[in-house]
């Protein structure tokens, strides 16, 4: 596994395919996130699934984080896997507090669908362009939404 | 107004129906809607969250190791699996090896794990198909597992036994016996489950070619475990991403290109064969030393040291009382569970609690591709689609 940004492989590919795209860039416990801009999402997911060499093939996962107070406030965590490689990355976007929105992902993975919906009824994002955006695991006349960390844990809502 | 398919004008013909959530084949709580023409699916949709329980809220209120006590309940069919993806996605966070005894007798237990949770994946599969029997044995070699889980951790299912570090507490002398006859006894068993359905014309009428799915699908929509591995992919976290010293064992990876539900039972029946080897390569080459991680900060201190040790009683208050610290960052740590890929996200602030902790549940994934298994055959092999995904409705739901 890469354990530092310089000899990456995915995100040398991705620097040199849209130099735009990637805002930031980490690596921790030989793990590497990649921050893309939001408008950016689709067309680097594209890529990463279908250039040869890396092939993103698998999307693990999709969940949000809710960095409140901080703006912006959510960030939308996708898990990628390759089979062929057995390598694995973190794409992150950044979402604004007010009205959040993303570009939803199924066009690229199929597999996005229930994973974009939980996300929507847990901390409220909205992904657009989602085939079948309705609440996942709370009832349809739930009003919140519970992953977010303003959400009361106790007494009445 | 719950969830439910619109109708199609012009169709009226066609039924919309509504099976679950109290279905005895769905598992659990699952209600799937089915558009009906006769007796053809034409269209389905899931419909789940009764058991919603919101685990993942719950750890943020939650040092890290109390943690370890909600994963069990997760999926309540693999617990000591959901505990040892929470421990190492945490042990990843701190940057702590943990000594080869404790991960020697982790690889031992999360198999028979896995062979457990298979048993009752068979023997409820087989019920729902119309094979009684099979139920019945099945749930007898499972008990002898659970006895061993129950002498090692006093529990039977809600093991919580892996802590942050390593092991609860070293095993009970003799426990190994147990393991040993085990061993001894199962691939028999396999062999007696075997002769009751893999050649069974009933059984293979009812399984093959049903429920297909190919490959490059199964990667689209998802699907891990066993579930794809009996779509001919060859992927296993634990040969390819090896964890918890998986690389030093040897076994085989079972796979079969046939993608129904056929396929997927031959590929659970020779991960038990497989998981049994595990076991005893893991038994026969248990290392000896402490079951615990040299990390006082983390892991508790031995009973018997605090009450002679001031240091011992001292970080045995802070744990308990505070947590330990880990450094900020974030961690995605993947395990092959029974049912496919077991994903902790664990996000830290530097706080004793979890800023964040996802699980990636593979019920949740696999269920995805279900509506794509049923449409356009009968109602009848629903039942069976419904079996061959091994879903757990504690996990699907969180």
């Amino acid at each position: 596994m890469a354990a530092d940004l310089a000899n990456n492989l995915a995100f040398k590919e991705l620097q040199k395919y849209d130099p735009e795209a990637i805002e930031d860039a980490r690596a921790f416990r030989d793990e590497v996130t990649l921050y893309i801009r939001p408008a950016h999402l689709i067309r680097a997911c594209e890529f990463l699934r279908d250039e040869p060499g890396l092939k993103f093939s698998f999307l693990a996962d999709v969940t949000a984080l809710d960095l409140y107070p901080q703006e912006p406030r959510f960030e939308v965590v996708y898990h990628l896997l390759s089979i062929e490689t057995a390598e694995r990355l973190r794409l992150n976007i950044r979402v604004s507090g007010q009205n959040p929105r993303a570009n939803t992902a199924v066009p690229v993975w199929p597999s996005a669908n229930a994973f974009e919906r939980e996300v929507f009824d847990l901390f409220g994002i909205v992904f657009e362009g989602h085939p079948f955006l309705q609440r996942l695991l709370l009832p349809e006349d739930w009003e919140g939404h519970p992953l977010r960390k303003d959400y009361p844990t106790e007494g009445y809502r | 107004m719950p969830v439910t398919l619109e109708r199609i004008p012009g169709k009226a013909e066609r039924v919309i129906l509504s099976m679950g959530p109290q279905h005895p084949s769905t598992h659990g709580v699952l209600r799937l809607v089915l558009e009906l023409e006769g007796e053809t699916v034409v269209r389905s949709l899931y419909d789940i969250g009764y058991l919603h329980t919101g685990f993942e809220k719950s750890f943020e209120s939650m040092t890290y190791s109390q943690g370890i006590t909600l994963t069990d309940r997760i999926d309540y069919l693999a617990p000591l699996s959901n505990n040892l993806g929470f421990c190492l996605a945490t042990e990843k966070l701190l940057d702590l090896e943990i000594p080869p005894r404790a991960q020697w007798i982790r690889v031992l237990l999360t198999e028979l794990t896995r062979i457990q949770s298979h048993l009752v994946w068979l023997g409820t599969h087989a019920i729902d198909i119309g094979a009684m029997s099979v139920f019945l044995y099945c749930f007898r070699e499972r008990e002898d597992i659970l006895h061993i889980f129950e002498a090692v951790s006093g529990q039977r299912m809600m093991t919580s036994y892996f802590r942050i570090g390593g092991l609860a507490l070293e095993p009970p002398l003799g426990w190994l016996k147990h393991v040993e006859k085990f061993v001894k006894m199962f691939p028999e068993r396999i062999d007696e489950y075997e002769a009751l359905l893999t050649k069974n014309p009933i059984w293979l009428r009812r399984t093959q070619g049903v429920g297909y799915i190919s490959g490059e699908d199964a990667i689209a929509y998802g699907l891990s475990g066993p579930s794809l591995r009996g779509s001919g992919v060859d992927w296993d976290i634990r040969k390819k991403q090896p964890y918890s010293n998986y690389d030093k064992f040897d076994f085989k990876v079972a796979t079969h290109p046939a993608g129904d539900v056929y396929a997927r039972y031959l590929v659970r029946i020779e991960e038990m064969r497989q998981s049994l080897r595990i076991v005893q390569q893991a038994m026969e080459g248990l290392p000896d030393g402490p079951v615990k991680a040299n990390a006082p900060h983390i892991v508790m201190p031995e009973r018997e040291s605090m009450k002679t040790s001031i240091e011992a009683l001292i970080y045995h208050f802070k744990i308990v009382t505070e947590g330990f610290h880990p450094p900020v960052g974030e961690v995605y740590q993947a395990i092959e569970s029974p049912r496919g890929e077991l994903g902790f996200y664990m996000v830290s602030d530097g706080s004793p609690k979890p800023f964040r902790c996802h699980v990636r549940a593979p019920s949740f994934a696999n269920l995805q591709a279900l509506p794509k298994l049923i449409e356009g055959r009968l109602i009848a092999d629903v039942v069976a689609c419904i079996g061959t995904i091994d879903i757990v409705l504690g996990e699907v739901d969180r």
